[in-house]
Parts: structure tokens; sequence; C-alpha cells
């Protein structure tokens, strides 16, 4: 499995550590109540097929990246640095 | 038709020509007092509990492919009671019990071998995490030993003790623990379920749950609609999909665990054992092959397959802790959808939805479960009330931070189990 | 037997061998089962159910029968197929599951016992009496299955893993993969050429095809040389790929059988991983057996495979052939061994349109029904128009057709699809991202077909990679057309093999249908079809033809069962090379690491590090007696400890203050600079995730620590709350772990060893309790902290790591100077045990901050990651474990991590539980054992007894609930 660092182009799997839904980047504020700091914390769509989640080039630039992939195929689309997504997440 | 070695025999004697199918293929009927998706592992035992203890036979299992296609067929088939926090605690328990009877329940041959399960442990610190989980399985009344490096020397000789690059400063045997034929498991829930009236339905995938009033009413499926005045959604490795027909949202992810036989060698390994350090549990099958396998390939998957350096960990870990192995051949390799909760534990719970219940959240240890998820859940649905040993596996945990059952310690959060 | 003027072995070395006791001999290039056969040794396994004779069946990996052992002691390796054993000098063969002897095997009573052992019966009996499982029948069942024996001793061996890279992978190389992958490589793509066999050909290698004029098997030779003199262009034979993975990810196991992998040392295989942006699969096809009764003699072989032993190795297997089969592969079966002056006794084509012009006898339409010999086939039942009729034979060739070597094409999950013309199941389209078949593995079974599909593959797959020309004028050769009529068993009365390993006869699988295992999964894991070492290579579509009988379905609506990895079996030590001794894991040495061992001090694994247990000194004959004495040495003098382990992570930047606010539970922002702050972070569960010192070294610049265990994950999550959630805070982080050393000089005389190493000595008022600054010492750059883990008046020092091993000892050798010395971990965890301190047997995961009395550490006036989680009702509950320190007041002094607590009178049982024990110690400070631990509600509970007992080592006795501070608990000695 071989997945697109932003920064340094198509690596080994074995350099990224994993983190799981791209959701994480979307932190309710500290007074959002209880149902949404559930749902942010536990809650998942998990869905069969297109997802993008969230891996860390650990072994490599230090860079988080939201990879947007299939998870019935493991075919991956694209990735983009995570600051990159929540700068654009927070814009919109 | 009872099974006994008699019958072995005299079938034997006449061409083997009176056996019989081990279960009816049914048909849907357009309504059931209970439909249960999911003709897994837990579905189907859900099914048998509710028709022997509950008396409840108008029941389906719904199966969107072949019955035990799921993780009841695809594991690594290890049985055991070791865990220590209240909630699985007593539900791992409970479901050792069942398992020393299941043969004579089932009248099926479920190979159920008590051949002991040794974990081992490779610090002080570990040993001491490890006391306190023994402690907590014989409090529980299971049963656990504590082995230093000269007792597991003598019973598991070819584990390497003298060049390892974690030592093994002892291991904690549970005697009671041990493997089961996995498919056996599933075959005998479905002949004792469809014996006693509980129809099998395979090839049959839901594919909508008709809610009315906040009241379930039934399902569709690919064979038409069903209805049903109770749904339980026992759907391990589908579980999302499934519950968003119902509108919810799971605390679950699903990842990819994978596995591996060998090819057949003559008996080495009498126990199941696991390697702490490196995520690696090995077990013999009867057959002869090696049964092992290790950690989570470590990202959301539904493709039933897994990637390489997962595969690669695994066999390091073997090559480290038995070298002795280092011959034997990899035969297959296979991987399975595994439920991953928030703290790594179950769900056995009711629903939002008047009549419909949730059985879900397995992690990878749902094989070892199977009695007691069916029993625990047919409680649940027969009765309206949990089963004493079901009780604390809530889906509202999470959000009260009540009852959390993170066993690892690595958090009641997603991906560090 | 041998033929003389045939085979590629002619005039090679002679080699002996051993088998079963028995010395042969044979020729360099034979496999052990060209060998064996050349020396009329036909039978060589027994089955693993029926324990039936059998002999060769095949010429290749797929080999069902010929299982055996080789080589004695570590070096012992079972179930090798004979076929694919390279004969080399001195090799030692057994034949494995018969006891006492090949010949005499005792557990050939199963076959007469078959009615009783048919598909699935264990799952019937065996019940009863309850203990028997265990005790009678599964050691019984255990003992008579398996195959081979593992020798027990550790694999000495060793294998190498690597990686490569390239623009196409051609996975197989006959026909097919030689000319796709010249016609690549000529277009300028980098090419991988591998395959299994020990030379490039595949089957021209066992064919008399001519290609281009000349034998195929020279113009293959050809072929490999023209490759092999380009420089982007890698043949690798020897060389199986295993498995098909995401993204262009194959698995490979190249066996190295020469000469210079037998030197000792040497590597004896490689497991690869090859990442290749397209890839041809050019695995050719496997012939499949007919099931009719007694199919499983040895003798009775593939015909295919009778054409490899004589043309390749020179070997008729038999000295009268029968030739069966539904295509024209039985024909020139015949063919060759006709012209090979070896007799055929009869060619059965069960085609009734069939023609024949050889001069041999021909049944058309006509089929073998039955076989006859003990330990070895002697004769045939032939079933025509005309009836019966037995036939004298020692050798029979089969060919049922041919399946296209699919597996790879279906590692990632999409089926094969069934063609109905030639009876196979092809690759799917698109199967695999990037990869194609083509010629046999595709269905072309003729050679030029195979030829032109391969120039073809190779020259789009260039071109799609971007390259040009690849242009090959494809060589001439026999394009035959596929003719094959459908015959999968033949019927009549006896059992007919299908999964000859596992014994799984026709019956079985009827049996199967018959009892409801009408999927093919449940057919498969009923009867065990498929499970054996060939995986269904040879037997599986014939089975599944079966199925669909019994059924009434048709082949495609029957399915298939999935094709995992891998394609071949792999050794686990070549999957697992380096993973055995200390390479399963990196072995991180702190500074003082030689200086340590030198003192004799016993090393513990922390995580992947080395650290001291304690520091022996003379006449100390148990490790209490140093821990003791270094503890009194800490609290009466001081103490030197090398800390680097633990994680040091630099902040820096205009809002780094901001930042670790916003990771920490309490302010970091308002920390002085020259300041030092304990720290706690939390997870976004609202459980603890560690703890540690926050120092901040100027304005925008921070140096935490964290624990040794936590250091890797704190990294990561910071990182990931600056870029995932905070990117808009200007900071920087780096580990700085390694690049400092870093000793704990602890202890009431820690100031006067430090300050006489400073270039400017620090006093109480300039560097206070909790204070932290740049200082000079020896003319570097150091770093100087006040702070403490053993409750003593104690410095860290820092500085860069090369100057550790020579700092460590010249603090040990001053503090010995002054009644001190160095402390290991053992009497550092009895200091922090007396105060209370916790480590990660106490921060073990599930503690939250209220557990451990912190809960006022969450600052209220901000958020910080966890804080919301924390705050759930079952967080704060009063009911919770809590931390306390624990005393043992009963008969017995004793206390035991990982016991559990209870309340006094009550029994020990999970309904009364009421916590645990994390850490203890004897403490020679208090003179007495101590220990902390969690108690429901403890907190209210200071002074109360409580029952402690460990089943597991047998102790019951009680305690007395204590503060977990027992030792300075106002902090006088921290401060003064």
């Amino acid at each position: 499995m071989r997945l697109p660092c932003p920064i340094c182009g198509a690596r080994d799997r074995r350099e990224f550590t994993y983190r799981g839904a791209a959701v994480a980047l979307e932190r309710p504020d500290a007074e959002a109540g209880p149902e949404a700091w559930d749902d942010y914390v536990h809650n998942r769509d998990n869905p069969a097929g297109v997802t993008r989640d969230l891996w860390y080039h650990e072994q490599g630039c230090a860079a988080w990246i939201v990879v947007t992939r299939n998870t019935a195929t493991h075919e991956v689309l694209g990735s983009i640095l995570a600051s990159e997504a929540r700068r654009a997440g927070s814009a919109s | 038709m009872r099974f006994s070695g008699w019958r072995v025999l005299k079938e034997g004697l006449t061409g083997n020509k009176g056996w019989q199918a081990h279960w009816r293929d049914a048909t849907p009927k357009s309504e059931y007092d209970v439909v249960i998706i999911g003709g897994g592992g837990h579905g189907l035992a859900t099914a048998y509990y509710l028709a022997k203890k509950h008396g409840i036979t108008n029941v389906a299992v719904l199966e969107k492919g072949y019955l035990g296609g799921g993780n009841v067929g695809r594991n690594t088939t290890i049985v055991r009671a070791n865990y220590f926090l209240p909630g699985n605690s007593e539900f791992y328990s409970h479901s050792l019990k069942l398992w020393e009877g299941l043969e004579e329940d089932l009248n099926y041959n479920v190979m159920h071998s008590q051949r002991g399960q040794i974990v081992l442990f490779h610090s002080d610190g570990q040993g001491d995490a490890m006391a306190r989980r023994g402690n907590a399985m014989i409090n529980q009344g299971d049963d656990a030993e504590m082995l230093d490096r000269a007792a597991l020397r003598r019973m598991v000789p070819y584990l390497d003790y003298d060049n390892a690059r974690f030592p093994i400063y002892g291991g904690m045997l549970q005697r009671r623990a041990g493997t089961a034929r996995h498919d056996a498991v599933a075959w005998g829930y479905a002949r004792g379920a469809s014996e006693r009236g509980v129809d099998l339905i395979q090839n049959c995938e839901v594919t909508g749950i008709d809610i009315e009033g906040g009241v379930v009413k039934g399902v569709q499926t690919t064979r038409g609609a069903i209805r049903a005045r109770k749904v339980a959604m026992v759907v391990a490795g589908r579980s999302s999909q499934v519950a968003a027909m119902a509108g919810m949202r799971l605390p679950i992810e699903s990842h990819v665990l994978q596995a591996f036989v060998t090819e057949g060698l003559k008996p080495a390994i009498d126990h199941v054992i696991s390697f702490g350090m490196g995520h690696f549990y090995i077990s013999q099958s009867d057959k002869g092959g090696l049964v092992f396998g290790g950690d989570l390939d470590m990202y959301a998957s539904y493709a039933a397959r897994g990637n390489l350096p997962l595969v690669e960990h695994v066999m390091e870990a073997g090559m480290a802790l038995m070298p002795a192995i280092g011959k034997a051949r990899v035969l297959r390799s296979w991987g399975g959808i595994m439920d991953m909760s928030p703290d790594g534990s179950p769900v056995i719970d009711r629903t939002h939805i008047d009549g419909l219940y949730l059985n879900c959240g397995w992690c990878y240890g749902g094989f070892k479960a199977v009695p007691a998820s069916g029993d625990v859940t047919a409680h649940l649905i027969a009765t309206g009330a949990p089963h004493t040993a079901g009780a604390r596996f809530r889906l509202d945990r999470f959000r009260t931070g009540r009852g959390l059952m993170d066993e690892e310690g690595t958090g009641s959060q997603h991906n560090l189990h | 037997m041998r033929i003389e003027g045939k085979g590629l072995v002619e005039g090679r070395t002679p080699i002996s061998f051993t088998f079963d006791g028995t010395r042969y001999q044979g020729f360099e290039g034979d496999t052990l089962a060209s060998a064996l056969l050349a020396n009329g040794v036909r039978m060589v396994g027994r089955s693993f159910k029926y324990h039936r004779p059998r002999g060769v069946m095949t010429a290749g990996s797929e080999e069902p029968n010929a299982l055996v052992t080789l080589g004695f002691g570590a070096a012992q390796e079972p179930n090798m197929r004979a076929t694919t054993v390279e004969l080399r000098e001195g090799l030692w063969a057994r034949s494995q599951n018969r006891w006492p002897t090949l010949g005499f095997d005792l557990l050939a009573v199963n076959d007469l016992a078959a009615p009783f052992l048919g598909a699935g019966f264990y799952y019937k009996t065996f019940m009863w009496p309850r203990r028997f499982w265990e005790r009678v029948y599964e050691p019984l069942i255990r003992r008579a299955a398996g195959l081979g024996a593992l020798s027990g001793a550790p694999d000495e061996d060793r294998y190498e893993r690597a990686f490569a890279h390239c623009d196409l992978l051609v996975i197989g190389a006959g026909p097919t993969g030689l000319m796709a992958a010249l016609s690549a490589a000529k277009a300028g793509a980098d090419v991988i050429l591998a395959d299994e066999d020990v030379a490039p050909g595949g089957r021209l290698l066992a064919e008399t095809i001519e290609v281009d004029g000349i034998s195929g098997a020279a113009w293959a030779r050809e072929m490999a040389a023209e490759l092999a003199a380009l420089p982007n262009v890698r043949v690798m034979t020897r060389t199986a790929i295993t498995g098909a993975y995401d993204q262009g990810t194959y698995a490979a196991l190249e066996t190295r059988a020469d000469a210079l992998a037998r030197r000792p040392g040497a590597a004896c295989g490689t497991f690869w991983r090859i990442v290749a942006r397209r890839s041809i699969l050019a695995a050719g096809a496997l012939e499949r057996p007919i099931a009719f009764a007694n199919n499983d003699r040895p003798g009775v072989m593939m015909a295919g495979a009778v054409r490899a032993y004589l043309n390749r190795w020179g070997v008729a297997p038999g000295q009268s052939v029968v030739v069966f089969g539904n295509n024209d592969s039985a024909h020139r079966t015949a063919a060759d061994l006709d012209e090979a002056g070896v007799h055929v006794a009869a060619l059965v084509d069960s085609r009734h349109y069939a023609t024949c012009d050889l001069d041999v006898p021909f049944y058309p339409g006509a089929e073998v029904c039955d076989t006859q010999g003990r330990r070895a086939l002697e004769s045939v039942t032939i079933r025509s128009a005309k009836g019966e009729e037995r036939l004298r034979a020692d050798c029979l060739a089969v060919s049922g057709g041919w399946n296209p070597s699919v597996h790879l094409a279906c590692h990632m999950n999409p089926r094969p699809v069934w063609n109905a013309d030639l009876l196979a199941f092809l690759p799917p389209e698109n199967a695999l991202p990037g990869m194609v078949a083509a010629g046999a593995a595709a269905g072309d079974f003729s050679t030029r077909a195979c030829l032109q599909g391969g120039a073809r593959a190779g020259q789009e797959a260039a071109r799609d990679l971007g390259f040009k020309g690849g242009e090959l004028a494809v060589p001439m050769a026999e394009d035959a057309p596929c003719d094959i009529f459908p015959l999968w068993q033949v019927p009549g009365r006896g059992r007919a093999w299908l999964d000859f390993q596992n014994d799984v006869t026709v019956k079985d699988v009827q049996q199967a249908a018959h009892e409801n295992f009408r999927s093919v999964e449940h057919m498969k894991r009923y009867t065990t079809q498929g499970m054996a070492p060939d995986q269904g290579k040879n037997s599986n579509v014939a089975a599944l033809a079966v199925l669909a009988d019994a059924t009434g379905r048709g082949i495609p609506e029957t399915g298939t069962t999935t094709f995992r990895p891998p394609y071949v079996p792999v050794p686990i030590a070549a999957i697992g090379a380096g993973g055995s001794g200390k390479g399963f894991a990196p072995e991180r040495l702190t500074p003082s690491h030689d200086e340590t061992r030198q003192r004799g001090a016993p090393m513990i694994e922390a995580g992947l590090w080395y650290r001291p247990g304690y520091f022996p000194r003379d006449k100390e004959t148990h490790w209490r007696q140093s821990c003791d004495r270094e503890v009194n040495m800490v609290r009466g003098a001081v103490g030197v400890c090398d800390v680097t382990t633990l994680g040091k992570i630099d902040v820096q930047g205009p809002d780094a203050g901001a930042f670790l606010d916003f990771v920490y539970t309490n302010m970091m922002s308002t920390l002085a600079v020259g300041r030092v702050r304990y720290g706690l972070m939390l997870r976004e569960d609202g459980h603890v995730m560690d703890d540690g010192t926050c120092a901040r070294l100027g304005a925008q610049h921070y140096l935490l620590t964290t624990t040794t265990a936590a250091a890797g994950q704190v990294m990561r999550h910071l990182e990931f709350v600056h870029q995932a959630l905070r990117p808009d805070l200007d900071v920087r982080l780096a580990s700085v772990t390694e690049a400092w050393a870093q000793f704990a000089v602890a202890g009431p005389k820690s100031r006067e060893l430090v300050n006489g190493l400073l270039d400017a000595p620090v006093g109480d008022a300039t560097f206070p309790y909790m204070a932290c600054g740049a200082v000079r010492l020896g003319g570097i750059n150091a770093r100087l902290f006040r702070i403490s883990f053993s409750g003593e008046h104690a410095y860290e020092i820092a500085v860069p790591a090369r100057y550790g091993a020579a700092l460590f000892s010249e603090l040990v050798a001053r503090a010995e100077a002054m009644d001190g010395g160095a402390y290991g971990m053992e009497a550092l965890n009895v200091l922090r045990i007396e105060k209370g301190f916790i480590t990660h047997a106490e921060i073990h995961g599930r503690t939250t901050a209220f557990d451990i009395g912190m809960q006022r550490m969450i600052s209220a006036k901000k958020d910080c990651i966890g804080k919301a989680a924390a705050a759930r009702p079952g967080l704060v509950e009063e009911g919770r474990e809590q931390l306390v320190a624990l005393k043992p007041v009963g008969a017995v002094k004793e206390l035991l991590a990982g016991a559990h607590l209870f309340n006094a009178g009550d029994p020990a049982t999970s309904a009364h539980d009421q916590g645990y024990v994390t850490s203890t110690c004897f403490s020679p400070t208090l003179g007495h054992v101590i220990g902390l631990g969690f108690l429901k509600a403890g907190r209210a509970r200071i002074g109360e007894r409580v029952r402690m007992v460990d089943h597991l080592r047998g102790s019951d006795t009680l305690c007395e609930v204590l503060d977990p501070i027992q030792f300075d608990k106002d902090g006088g000695r921290l401060r003064g």
C-alpha cells in the first residue's frame, strides 16, 4: 500500500501512522454541549466507499495529511495537508 | 436427526445415504415475530437461544451471503475468558461456561478444545498488569495461573528464552481457554435453530428498515418486504451501513484484521500462545496448520484483505517469539472486517427505535463471544430487559462516560486499539 | 528411467542423493522428482487422511502428492515439493506422514474405514463422554493429522528482505513473459521479469515445440540472454510472485539454491516487495486432472508433466503408458512418448469426434474408469462403446484441460470469469489496477498466441507509461486451436479423487451438497476441498463442476472460493526475516550505557531503551540491598541517574504559549521565562495521556518532557493538534530526545555536586525550586533544571548528547566521593512511590485527572484537549477508583502490584471488588512496605483498613489506606 504525501510524493504505507476519519478536524467549540462532543469523539459515518482519513507521515516529513480513499477497494484518490484542509474547513 | 458415533457407523455401513440437511433453506414469510439481520455466529446464536430458552420460534435470520460467512468463518478460533473490567469480565465468563456445554447442547462437535492459553509478559510492569487481570479473572470465578520462566520453559520449551529482544519474564495461563472449529459453531447453531423452527434465509440482503412513529415495523430485502415486531441488527462488519438504514450513526470504525495459516505439520504447539510485545498469537489446528495473527492493519477498510507491512510484522513477531517455526510455510492469509468501537468493547442494547436492537462493536474478539452474545441478545429481545451478563454493553456509555471498558488502556476513542 | 538423447540434463554432472535411506544418482539440473522417477521410484508419499500411496503427479509448485522432508536437525524442512526441489550433492530427503515406513504405514487402515470417515464425519461424533475430546479423541486426531514435522530447533537459515521498484513487472518467463519483457524493455521501460522456475522458458522447456525454427528451449535461452544484456531489465529466476497488494505492490519469494547460498551465513532466500507501475500476468496455466475411480495411484500423472519429465529431464515416468484426456494435450503426450520410443499402451480421448494419426492404440469417445495396483499403478480400466477393457500400464497420463493461473489477478477480491468455450476461469477485466493478463493466463493456449499476446501486452504497458517503440516481430510457432470437451468426472463405482492431498472425493462433495452445504464456501469448509498445500490449484475447478452438477446449477452460478495470498507457500522465516533475536526491534542505548554496563548494572527494557535496574556494589548479593542503599544515598547524600530516555520536545514560536495552553490542562503561557511547571495532558476522550514538565527557556521557547513510554505518542499528538486543529498558531515542534543527554542529580548534596561542575555556581535564591536556564559546564553549553522526581533537592542537567558519557562518569565519580553514586530504576521507583508520584503504572490509560486528584489542574479559564470529554458525568463520579497509598497492617507485611482490594470481611469476588494495587516497594526511608493503588472513593477513606487479595500468588492481608504522599508531604526537602 502506498500513499501520496503532498510534500514527499508516493511513499510506502510503512512511513505513515493512521489516525482515522478526517472528522477529527472538525473539533467542536468548547461549549458545544455533550451531544456534539459525543458525536465528535465517538460517532462515525464509517463509509464502505470513499472516505477521508488522517495519516501522519511520521517516518518522513512529519506532515499530517488527509487522504481521500476508498475503503472497499483501497484505491487512493488524493491527499492534501491537514493544515490546508483545516484552514479550508474553518474558512467555509 | 441425532448425531452420534453410532449414527456415523450405521450410515457408513449403509452408504451414507441417510444423512439429512443440517438446516432447512427457508423462503421468507411475509411476517415474523423477530427478524435477525445477519446470519453470522452472533445472529445464529441469537436465533437459537430465542427458540430454545424463550420459545420464540417465529424468527427469521436474514443473511445476504452464506451462513457463517463473516468473522465466524475467518478468525483464529481462540476461546478465552481473560478480561478484567466489569462488563467484559462477567460476559466472557458466561460465554466460556456456555462453550463448555456447547457440544451436548447443540449435538454438534464444534471441537471446543480447552488446550490452555498462555499470555506472556516481558517486564515487571507488564507482569503487574497481568496479575491485576489474572486476579480479576479468579474474582470472577474463572481460572488463571501465573507461570515463571522456569515453569514456562517446561511447558513451552520452544520459545526464545535466551536471545530475545524482549526477554520472557513469565506468563499467565488460563487452562480453560483454547480453540474451537469456527465454522462448526455457525453450522451447529444454524442446525439447532432450524430444528426449532427458525427460518434461515441465505442470499437475502436487507435494503431498508421500516420504522413508523419510532416503532420498527419490518425490513425491506432483496427478496421482498418482511414485517416484524422486533428487528435485531447483528451484523458486525457492516453495522454502520445497516444502522444507517435506521437513521443511526454508530461509534464504529471498520478495520481489517489479517490472519494466517501454514501448511499442515505434526503437533508442535499445544497451547494458544500470545506474545504481548509483538501483537502475535498462535495455536495449531487439529489438521496441523499453525493458525496465527497479529494487530490490525490500522486503516479503515471493508476490503477483507490486508497489506504487507502487517504481514511482515506478524511474521517477525513469530520469529522473535519462537524461531523454531521459521520453516513452517504460510499457506494462506485472509482478512476480516472488524467493527472497532471506541473502547474496544461491544454494544448489545436497545436503540431509540422501539423494537429495534443492536449488537455490534466486537472489535477483534467476537468469536469467543458467540454463545454469550446470542444468549444475552436473545434475552434482551425476548424479555425487553438486559441479561445480567451483558447489562453493561450499553450504547450510551460513550456519551456518559460511565462503564467504559478500555481493556488495553489505549483510550476510549477511535484508532487506538 | 532415462531416455537417451532426450532432455536438457544429459551430460551434466552426476549427483548422489538419498531418499528414505536409499542412495540414488541424478544429474545437475534434476529436481528431486525427476531424479526419483529416473530411478524408478514411484511411491513417494501418503495422503493426508486415508494414507493412500501417492506418487509424483505434476512437475511444478502445484504438486499435491510428492511432499517430502529435507535435511535434519535445525535444517529440517517439511512439506517440500519434490517437483521443485533442485537436486544437490548429498541431498537427504524422506517421505512423511507415514509410520513406520512409506511402504508399510499403519494408518493406511484409515483407507479401509473410509465409509465412516466421509466429509465432515467429525462434526457428528467424538462428543461423548465430554472429557474425552481433549484427553482421547483430539490427541489421536492431532497425531494422525499434519504432514511433515518441524525440527523443534530454532531456524538457523538466514533470509533477507528487500524492496525493488520498476515500471513493469512481468510475472512468468514463458513465451508470453519473455516477449512481454523484451517488448517493454526495448521501448525503454524498467522491467523485472520474474519466474519461479530455475530458468526462463516456462512450458517451452517441457515441450518439443519449435519457435522460430529452433527448439523452444533454445529460443528461450536466446531470449533470456538478450534480456540479461539489457541494462533496464532484471531477470529474477527462482522467484515466485506470491501476492498482489495495493498500489502496485507485489510480494515475491526468491529462493537461492545455488552453491553461493549454501555457504555458511549466506542468505538462502529473499522476500521481495516489488513496487511496479504496471504488471503483466504471464503466469501460464495449470493442467487439471479428471476424477475417476482410483485416479490417485502412484503412476497417475498429468499429461503435461509426463512431457516435462520426458522432454526436460529425459525421464520416462513409465515403461507402458496409457494417455487419457478430453483435449489435445493428451495427443501431444502420446506423440512425444511414441517419438521417444516409450510404449504407449493406449490413447484414450473422451471426445467421440477426435482423430489420431499416431501409431498407437486409439480409443476415441472412451474414458478411463478405474485403475488397479497396490502400491503403484499396475493396470487401467478403459470404458468405451465396446465395453470395459483392462490394460497393463505403469503410468497413466491425464489431461482434463488447463486452468489459467488467475490467482494473482484475484488477490484483490474480484472473482474470475467463466469461459464456456475454453471451459476455464479467466482473469476478470481490470481485476487489479495496472495489471493485464496475457498468454495462457488469459486463455491463449497456443504458443503463437502466447508470443503474440506477450508482445502486445509488453508494448501496450510501455506505451501506457509513456514509452515509445517496442514493436517486436512475433516468431512463428504452433497455433493449434483449443479443442476441449467437458469431462470432470467419469461415472462409476469407487472413490474418485478431487483434492488429492486432503483426500476429498467426488462423493464427499456430493454428500456435502446433500447435507445442504450447497454454497461453494460451505462445501469447501465442510469437505476441506481446496484447503491442502496446493490450495485447490489441481482440484478446485473440477470440484466446482461436481458441486454445480449436484446442486443443479451451472459452474458460473456456483462461483469460486476466494483467491488469497500467497500463491505458493512462503516460509515464516522469509517474510519475518530479521525478526528473530535482537532483530525484532531497534535497541536504544543511553549515553551512559557503556559505563553502566561496566559497573555491572543489570539492564531492563524500557520500551526500546535499556535502563539500569540498580548498580550492585561489593558484598551486595540481592537487588534489594543495592536498591535500599541507592535510596538511602539519594535521601542522605546525592544520587545520579540517566534520564535521557524521557521524551524531550522543543516548542518554539510566537504562539508557543497559546499552543501549550491548548494541549496541557493547565496554563503554560503564564509561566515565567526560566521557570518549570508540571503539566498534565489529556487525550480527547478525557483520560490522562501523559504527564511531564514544561520549561520556559525563552519568551518563545519551551521545552517539554514526556514519560519514556509516551514520547512518540505525545510528539504525534502535538503535531496533530498543531497541524490539524490549530494551524493558525505560529509554532514549531521538534523532538530533541536524542540530542540531549540528561541526568538527574538528586539529594541534599546535589547542589554541591552540580556547582562543582558548573562554570558559574547556582544558589537557592538565583536558582530556586522549579527554576531552569542555560548554564556552562566545562566550557560547553548546558541546561539546568531544578526539578525532582525523588522528592529531594534535585537538578536535571542536560548537555549535548556527545558529552553525555563523559559527564555521567564525572558526575558519578564526584557523587561517590560525596558518599553518593549512581542509582537505577529500582531506586527511582521507590523514591517516587514514597512521594506518591505517578508513572504509567498509575496513568495506565483508563485514569482521569479526577482519579489521581488532579482535577483542579484542568484550568477553567481555557479550552484544552480532552476538557469537554473529561467533564462527562462518568469521569468525575465520587465512586470512581481514586489514587491512594497503602501500607500492610496484617500479619503478613506484603503488598503485591496487581492484587485487588476489598472491604475487610467481604469475599474476594468481582461483585465486591473495591480496587487494585498498582505499585509497591519496600521503603527504606519509612521502614516498611508501601504501595500505590486505586480504591473506590479512596480519597474519603484515608485511615480505613481494606483487604488485599492476590489469588495468583496466594496473598491475603489487611492494608491501611493512606494519603498518596507518604514522604515529606509539605515538600520542604524539594525546596530546601
